[in-house]
């Protein structure tokens, strides 16, 4: 386990003014900036994404050698809590944290060497297709197969769903079936394919969160030695711990969401008058502006423990570490995201205010990779945090 | 205490569930349990069937085409109607202008009017609400001048539910600025959509729906006849009117819908080596929804009899107000599960429109589970339209316990 330093560092806090400063420019009005982003191919500004690139955000969590700035997960927490104040729409999640964190812990050095300039400098996005239309939140229900083409490469079958940003990505990273029963835990390989490469059909749409994905088959699509990523058939720890990490990442986005979310109703209850008063001077609402701002600071401080957690080595540790997180921040982003929209009264309710797209955003992180639900029942299934005592001797 | 229903009811019951069943084209009925958009014309056909059989407006007296029902009767009709996906009968014609209008209305306004609002020929909206009037809605500022014949409106509603299908609204309008009370200087008007000088504006809501709006008007000219009630006197009306939109509020036939279909769904989707209906836990949070349903069910049935019992007619129990709290909780406890039942397949949004940003790529996702994010997002608002959840709190507070 790394030391325990709650300050940033001075690089870290340069990171954060430059990351910060980035966005705000670039999302002047939130509501008003995604609804024109949103109309753009991939649902985002190349252009932007060309400045994430020159300010070195995209290289940050890949290692020296490969090309990259070898910084940590601190640094990721940074860039995530400002694409949740922002609700940013570029391909961050899919490109650096799935995309580059299955490169990094599956691929090997001649992998990572090839891809990871190009991802740094903005010219290659990617996208993570894991997900199936049965397999709910489990990361080995896999049901597309890679069959061996005879010639050291393979050939792959099948679809996957809701490939966020997989309708623009230039590759995909797939996981599929190379050996075993659709819910094995073995026999899971990891893939490198082309996003228009023969056989992958691309079905993008809008999320509710207002970013894009994609409903992706694959018939009959060939891929070379080259595009095997790891050992055959053992992709699933690589693909839990890069899971793992984007549940951290998310938490960071939900917290700088939360964040928002709560400062505006709290700002809204000082501001908005009714019966002669603002309404923030009725008691019951400034108990409900506390209890978000208590959801709010218990999120806070459990990202704290997943960004510690989410570079550790030992899985079930982290893995037990991100069920917490993960609960935490669904429970809370849904209280939060809730009362703000309620306490805002019928303009919470609009399209045109942000409170809607905060929320909606929050709602979605929790579907994401295991509601609130999903990780408490995995997180009492593996002991929960604290071990038994043991009764006296 | 006879907790049964007698065997005339379950008959009546049996006679309601067979109307809707075979009379409501089954393309509506599912719209609504799916969770999917109606249209102005589902929502006309669907009342004008009703209409036919004289129980669109069943709770009107009877010489106006009321059914002159039971409690129980009434309430087995409205649960039914949800249980089985029919649309209600358009509510601002129904449950709010027309009893008002029945209660404070000309007999000229209601031979002319109410035979319109029965059939649904005139679908008309409600404008009460303003920009800086929502849960203070006596502070409301919308002008009307009265210049001869005709009163001159000024001002601009918002949050206009199908404005954009209506051809009247009926409006709180402030007639006398100068009033000691600012409750008595407001008057209840109906104004004709088609008058010039009024123009409405889609407010799309966080679901990518169109169903509210702002409406302005600049100078227009409303027939003094078109007054209800008297001068001054309109907050009358809109008191009666709100009361009656609470009881209606609590729709425990469509959360028991949806838990039927929340059942239905959570079968099919897989969860560890089951189904997600397996899953104790999943299966808790259900069970959970339906104690409270049924509670709040037995709550409904006790608010019923204590008004028939206590001869309160018409004057809304304060105690209706936790219809309304525990109804809307429960409306978005079960469009909550539902969306925690698609879990990441909730995620694609289909447009509706062509102006939308962004764009779809061909036929997307899981049929069934593209309507459930939009349903618990827009579901958000029933615990703010028909006075706040707060604001029933107060009322409680105030009226039922005495504070
Ligand atoms: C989808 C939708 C449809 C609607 N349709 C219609 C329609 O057809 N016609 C129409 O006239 N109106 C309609 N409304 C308006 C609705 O009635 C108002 O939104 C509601 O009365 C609240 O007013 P407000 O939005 O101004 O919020 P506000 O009154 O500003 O309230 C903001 C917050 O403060 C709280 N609050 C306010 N006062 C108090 C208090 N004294 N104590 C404690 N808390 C308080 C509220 O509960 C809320 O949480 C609709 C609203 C929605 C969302």
């Amino acid at each position: 386990m790394p030391p325990m330093d709650l300050e940033l560092t001075d690089e870290q806090r340069l990171l954060k003014d430059s990351v910060d400063g980035l966005l705000a420019r670039r999302y002047p009005d939130v509501v008003k900036t995604r609804v024109e982003m949103m109309k753009e191919p991939g649902g985002y500004s190349a252009a932007g994404w060309k400045e994430w690139a020159d300010q070195g955000l995209l290289a940050i969590p890949f290692s020296e050698d490969d090309g990259g700035l070898d910084q940590g997960s601190v640094e990721m927490m940074i860039v995530g809590e400002a694409i949740g104040r922002t609700l940013a729409l570029e391909p961050y999640l899919a490109t650096v944290v799935l995309g580059g964190g299955a490169l990094r812990h599956a691929g090997s050095a001649a992998q990572r060497q090839a891809l990871v300039p190009a991802i740094a400098d903005g010219s290659l996005t990617l996208a993570l297709a894991h997900q199936e239309k049965q397999s709910r939140f489990d990361l080995f229900d896999v049901g597309v197969t890679a069959k061996p083409d005879g010639a050291g490469g393979f050939v792959i079958e099948g679809e996957k769903m809701v490939v966020l940003n997989g309708d623009s990505a230039d590759k995909l990273i797939v996981s599929a079936r190379v050996s075993g029963d659709r819910r094995a835990k073995d026999g899971i390989g990891l893939f490198l394919v082309d996003g228009k490469a023969a056989g992958v059909s691309r079905r993008g749409y809008p999320t509710q969160d207002g970013r894009r994905a994609a409903d992706i088959s694959f018939s009959s699509v060939k891929v070379g030695k080259d595009g095997i990523l790891g050992e055959s058939g053992q992709g699933l720890a690589a693909l839990e711990r890069t899971v793992d990490e984007a549940i951290a990442f998310l938490a960071a986005e939900a917290v700088g969401a939360m964040d928002v979310l709560h400062e505006t109703t709290l700002d809204y209850l000082k501001t908005r008058k009714q019966f002669g008063v603002a309404i923030g001077s009725f008691q019951v609402l400034q108990h409900r502006s506390v209890d978000m701002f208590t959801a709010l600071e218990q999120s806070k401080s459990i990202l704290i423990y997943g960004t510690m957690m989410a570079g550790e080595d030992d899985a079930l540790g982290r893995r037990k570490a991100m069920h917490a997180v993960k609960v935490q921040v669904g429970k809370a982003g849904r209280h939060i995201g809730q009362d703000a929209v309620q306490l805002h009264g019928g303009i919470g309710m609009t399209a045109e205010y942000k409170v809607s797209h905060y929320f909606k955003r929050l709602t979605m992180i929790d579907l994401a990779f295991g509601n609130a639900d999903h990780h408490l029942r995995e997180l009492a299934r593996l002991g929960g945090l604290i071990e038994a005592s043991k009764p006296a001797a | 205490m006879d907790l049964r229903f007698s065997p005339e009811e379950l008959a009546f019951r049996d006679e309601v569930r067979t109307f809707f069943r075979t009379e409501v084209p089954l393309s509506i009925r599912r719209k609504v349990i799916e969770g999917r958009e109606l249209t102005r014309e589902d929502i006309v056909t669907s009342h004008k069937t009703l209409y036919k059989r004289g129980w669109a407006t069943p709770g009107w007296a009877k010489e106006w085409g009321g059914t002159g029902w039971s409690p129980i009767q009434f309430y087995m009709f409205g649960e039914e109607m949800q249980l089985n996906g029919v649309p209600a009968p358009v509510g601002f014609n129904v449950t709010m202008h027309g009893p008002v209008l029945i209660q404070f209305g000309t007999e000229a306004q209601k031979k002319h009017h109410l035979p319109r609002i029965a059939a649904c020929d005139d679908f008309w909206c409600q404008g009460f609400s303003e920009p800086g009037s929502g849960s203070d809605l006596a502070s409301l500022k919308t002008t009307a001048v009265r210049q001869g014949d005709h009163y001159i409106v000024n001002g601009q509603k918002i949050w206009t539910t199908l404005a954009q299908y209506a051809d009247w609204i009926f409006c709180l309008v402030r007639t006398d600025p100068n009033a000691p009370k600012k409750q008595l200087g407001i008057s209840y008007l109906m104004i004709d959509m088609k008058t010039p000088g009024i123009s409405h504006r889609p407010i799309v809501t966080m679901d990518g729906t169109r169903e509210i709006n702002e409406v302005f008007f600049d100078n227009v000219k409303v027939p003094v006849e078109n007054l209800v009630g008297e001068e001054g006197k309109g907050w009358d009306c809109a008191k009666y009117l709100l009361g009656n939109e609470r009881t209606g509020i609590a729709r425990v036939g469509t959360s028991k819908m949806r838990v039927a279909r929340i059942k239905e769904l959570a079968r099919i989707v897989p969860s560890g080596a089951g189904s997600l209906m397996d899953d104790p836990q999943f299966a808790e949070k259900v069970a959970m929804v339906e104690v409270e349903l049924k509670a709040l069910e037995m709550t409904q049935l006790r608010i019923i009899s204590d008004d028939r019992k206590s001869g309160r007619g018409g004057k809304p129990n304060p105690a209706s107000s936790i219809l309304k709290i525990k109804g809307s909780e429960l409306q978005q406890a079960t469009t909550e599960l539902l969306m925690e039942i698609a879990g990441p397949l909730a995620l694609p949004y289909v447009r509706q429109d062509a102006d939308e940003p962004g764009h779809n790529e061909g036929e997307v996702g899981v049929d069934w589970a593209l309507p459930t994010a939009p349903q618990y997002f827009n579901n958000r608002k029933v615990s703010i339209y028909g006075g706040t959840n707060e604001i029933q709190h107060n009322i409680i507070a105030k009226a039922v316990l005495g504070f």
